[in-house]
């Protein structure tokens, strides 16, 4: 009979903590806050509240008599939060570089089936039809603004290590592009001239790439360029090399095919006017798609999988956390065992003892999580990473350590706390007073 | 030894404590396994099988191709011992999410990749079916194909000559990696470029190939065999680059992003974490025990073996709870892999990680052991009786 109620208490246990857990994960924050409030309302309001209160200031005064187990509860909870924090600012740094690239605006236009520019071509005709197709915004002259693109990879050197090359995108643009992408400034030198080997360089490539600064010349397809300005876009095109379309499309002898054409649209509702034009024309077999889109969808799949990772270790680390935190409470409650139950013994209830264990072991966690995101916070926010894109080559990105994240890592922090103080707040509260008095 | 029970007892005075920090030290390690086995995966280049071989890819940019004559000029290179050749197809399989690695490859080229193991029934039949194609066994399991099966594979970039990208195929032969493959060597889909330049609506690709393989008649001549294959193109419009097969590898995957450098770091950050949470339970366990101690000393303990067992006891903590975790990251890791659906390409746990995980867990053991094991060693048996 003993034993049944016992695995009772034991699955009550279970139930309050998986309830809490999905509880907890679905709430925003005005109700965590509310939350916080009411507690504090009842701990200054009602007589076991500020019985709880005064048990708990008891507790957060030794905590400097148990520094070395109670930092094993923040480090832990720190380690946990930074992890996790830094693998999904990561993830979300690169989506949002993809994301922010594309616009509602301006559509691309890629030959069916191709996924990518990089395996895309639409001969001259194609690219004429698509950029005359209805919807497309007109300029003052009544020319459409449209932009006819060509994108090759070439091998150059990574910056302090000239014997690793990797994967650069050069982009061949037309003249309109200064239209339809009006995010790009240049920021340092001048923009290229039509017809001459002149390229300008993305910021990100050229902090990436060896020998990118404004009046060196490179060496692509056997020919060489010169680097004429520096441009900023705040987004993914900043990883690349821009020339003109001719020139870039002679010196790989792409004739006079282009791989994609970004046309700028009367409005974001024309888009399904060009779309339909372009499905119905029977010369033509492409894929269109905003930009916005086409460039939300490079980052899926890296998206996803950086996500993945960074919640499975995070679950991982998390167990070793709670129970890392376990362990200290248990040790804690042992060392106050007298205490707890002298408290007992002269009329406090259950409740203010399991409410000010765990409110101690949260608010541990709470600095733990505090410290793991600030540290992430500090060091990553803004740190620059590069990684293979849709086109072969190298997309730089930059971490963002956003308030949401934040704001997930303290979550997490809170969630290891509260499973990690329940039971031993329990099992101090379940302490036989007389036994607990006795020892020692 | 003989002191081995002394210790387990020790360890499990209190069975709660030790429960949860074995539980912390499994997961731990089980980190360390699966992410040693990621970092793995994305560093195929220190397989050892393709030392003997160089690669000879454009040297201006890897979508550039190579002419087709320029293999004769390099097979007559000394110390070439055959030069075979691969084109990049961009195959998917029904649906864009199923990526298929697919080349089109030269004859020998399956000769030369020895670690390919095909059947010979199976290889002679390749050799004879113009659209035949060869597939490892792990991707032939994941789309359920079978040798005879005709499959439509569509190319991101070629056309056919009608213009329709999606090009038929006989699979004849299903190959195994031999064992020391690069990772990934099993995931691959290959078929003749006889076919690919007969049926490409590019006539012009059908005469230049992606990228060389050299087999080198000795690994030590590699260096100045791939500065003569260089050497040929030199100032011509298409100057090639030779390097290691190793060499290339390990210069993709860093394109890739650092993922050595990300791995160390969540790792540094779980076993500080471990250190100081088992440190502190040693610490515990060390001075709830005083007394015990103390009596041991008393009995004609030395102060040395005292500090042994102290150590062993943090040793064999991380050993028991590393070597479960590793043994679970060893089940977990294939279930992910296969979870992933060919996503992700994750080897089984190696020698190499077991060697670290175990050389790891007992520094740490030694480490999170040696304050509390000093201080047992140092114990005044007077004032520990006493309680001072």
């Amino acid at each position: 009979m003993k034993s049944l109620k016992k695995f009772g208490a034991g699955l009550l246990t279970l139930l309050i903590v998986a309830v809490f857990l999905a509880i907890w994960i679905a709430l925003p924050w005005p109700g965590i806050v509310a939350l916080a409030v009411v507690l504090a309302l009842w701990m200054a309001l009602t007589r076991r509240g500020r019985q709880t209160w005064e048990v708990t200031k008891v507790g957060l005064a030794t905590v400097t008599q148990r520094l070395g187990s109670s930092s094993v509860v923040v480090v832990g909870i720190a380690g946990v939060v930074g992890v996790l924090v830094a693998m999904l600012a990561m993830s979300e740094g690169f989506a949002e570089t993809l994301r922010s690239t594309g616009n509602d605006q301006t559509a691309i236009v890629l030959r069916g089936g191709s996924q990518a520019e990089l395996n895309s071509i639409l001969d001259r005709d194609s690219a004429n039809v698509v950029i005359q197709a209805p919807g497309v915004k007109k300029d003052a002259q009544g020319k459409p603004i449209a932009s006819g693109e060509l994108v090759v990879v070439a091998n150059l050197p990574k910056k302090g290590d000239p014997q690793s090359d990797a994967n650069v995108p050069i982009r061949g643009v037309s003249e309109d592009v200064w239209n339809l992408r009006q995010q790009v400034k240049i920021v340092e030198g001048r923009k290229f001239q039509p017809g001459l080997r002149e390229l300008i360089v993305g910021k990100g490539a050229r902090a990436q790439f060896e020998g990118l600064d404004v009046g060196k010349s490179i060496r692509l397809a056997g020919q060489t360029w010169t680097v004429v300005g520096v441009f900023d876009s705040g987004d993914a095109l900043e990883s690349e090399l821009w020339g003109d379309t001719q020139s870039v499309a002679s010196a790989y002898r792409r004739g006079s095919s282009v791989q994609s054409v970004t046309v700028l649209l009367d409005s974001p509702k024309a888009f399904d006017t060009f779309k339909a034009a372009l499905a119905g024309d029977p010369r033509l077999k492409v894929d269109v798609s905003t930009t916005r889109e086409y460039f939300g969808k490079q980052s899926e799949g890296l998206t996803k999988v950086l996500r993945a990772v960074g919640i499975t270790v995070g679950i991982i680390m998390a167990i070793g956390a709670v129970f890392g935190a376990l362990n200290t409470m248990f040790a804690a409650i042992q060392a106050r065992a007298r205490e707890i139950a002298t408290l007992r013994a002269i009329g406090f209830r259950g409740l203010p003892v399991v409410v000010s264990i765990m409110l101690e072991t949260m608010l541990l966690a709470l600095l733990g999580g505090l410290i793991g995101a600030g540290i992430v916070w500090i060091i990553f926010n803004g740190y620059t990473a590069s990684t293979l894109g849709a086109n072969f080559s190298q997309v730089v990105f930059r971490f963002h350590v956003s308030g949401d994240l934040l704001w997930t890592g303290i979550k997490w922090a809170l969630a290891i706390g509260f499973i990690g103080g329940l039971f031993p707040a329990l099992r101090a509260a379940r302490l036989p007073v007389t036994a607990a008095l006795r020892e020692l | 030894m003989k002191y081995l029970h002394l210790i387990w007892a020790a360890l499990f005075r209190r069975k709660a404590r030790t429960f949860f920090t074995l539980i912390s030290i499994l997961a731990a390690f089980l980190l360390f396994g699966m992410l040693d086995a990621t970092r793995a995966a994305f560093s195929s280049g220190d397989s050892v099988i393709g030392v003997d071989r160089l690669l000879t890819t454009s040297r201006y940019s890897i979508i550039q191709s190579l002419p087709a004559s320029l293999g004769t000029r390099i097979a007559a290179v000394p110390g070439v011992a055959a030069v075979g050749s691969a084109n990049w197809f961009g195959g998917i399989y029904q649906d864009p999410k199923n990526f298929v690695l697919s080349f089109a490859v030269s004859d020998n080229f399956l000769d030369i990749y020895h670690e390919i193991e095909l059947p010979a029934d199976q290889r002679k039949a390749f050799d004879a079916t113009r659209t035949g194609a060869v597939v490892g066994e792990p991707l032939a399991k994941r789309f359920g194909w079978k040798v005879g099966d005709k499959i439509p594979l569509q190319s991101t970039i070629f056309p056919q000559r009608n213009g329709d990208k999606t090009w038929p195929f006989d699979i004849v032969g299903i190959y195994k990696a031999a064992p020391g493959a690069a990772n990934g060597t099993d995931q691959q889909f290959f078929f003749h470029h006889k076919y690919f330049q007969e049926a490409n609506a590019f006539q012009g690709i059908g005469t230049t190939v992606g990228w060389y393989v050299v087999k080198l008649t000795s690994a030590d001549k590699a260096d100045a065999v791939a500065k003569a294959i260089d050497a040929l193109s030199a100032n011509s419009d298409h100057e090639t680059k030779t390097q290691t097969e190793q060499a290339f590898n390990a210069s993709f995957a860093k394109q890739l992003g650092d993922i050595g450098l990300i791995v160390s770091a969540i790792m540094g950050a779980v076993f500080f974490t471990l250190i100081l949470l088992t440190g502190n339970t040693m610490a515990q366990a060390v001075r709830e025990r005083t007394n015990e101690l103390a009596v041991l000393k008393t009995i004609g303990f030395s102060s040395r073996s005292v500090l042994c067992m102290v150590l062993a006891e943090g040793v064999l903590l991380l050993l028991l709870g590393g070597v479960l975790g590793l043994v679970l990251a060893g089940i977990v890791v294939p279930i992910v892999a296969k979870g992933s659906g060919g996503m992700l390409n994750l080897p089984p746990l190696g020698m190499q990680t077991w060697t670290l995980g175990i050389v790891l867990m007992l520094v740490i053991g030694a480490l999170v052991g040696l304050l509390p094991a000093i201080r047992a060693m140092r114990l005044n048996i007077v004032d520990a009786l006493a309680g001072r």
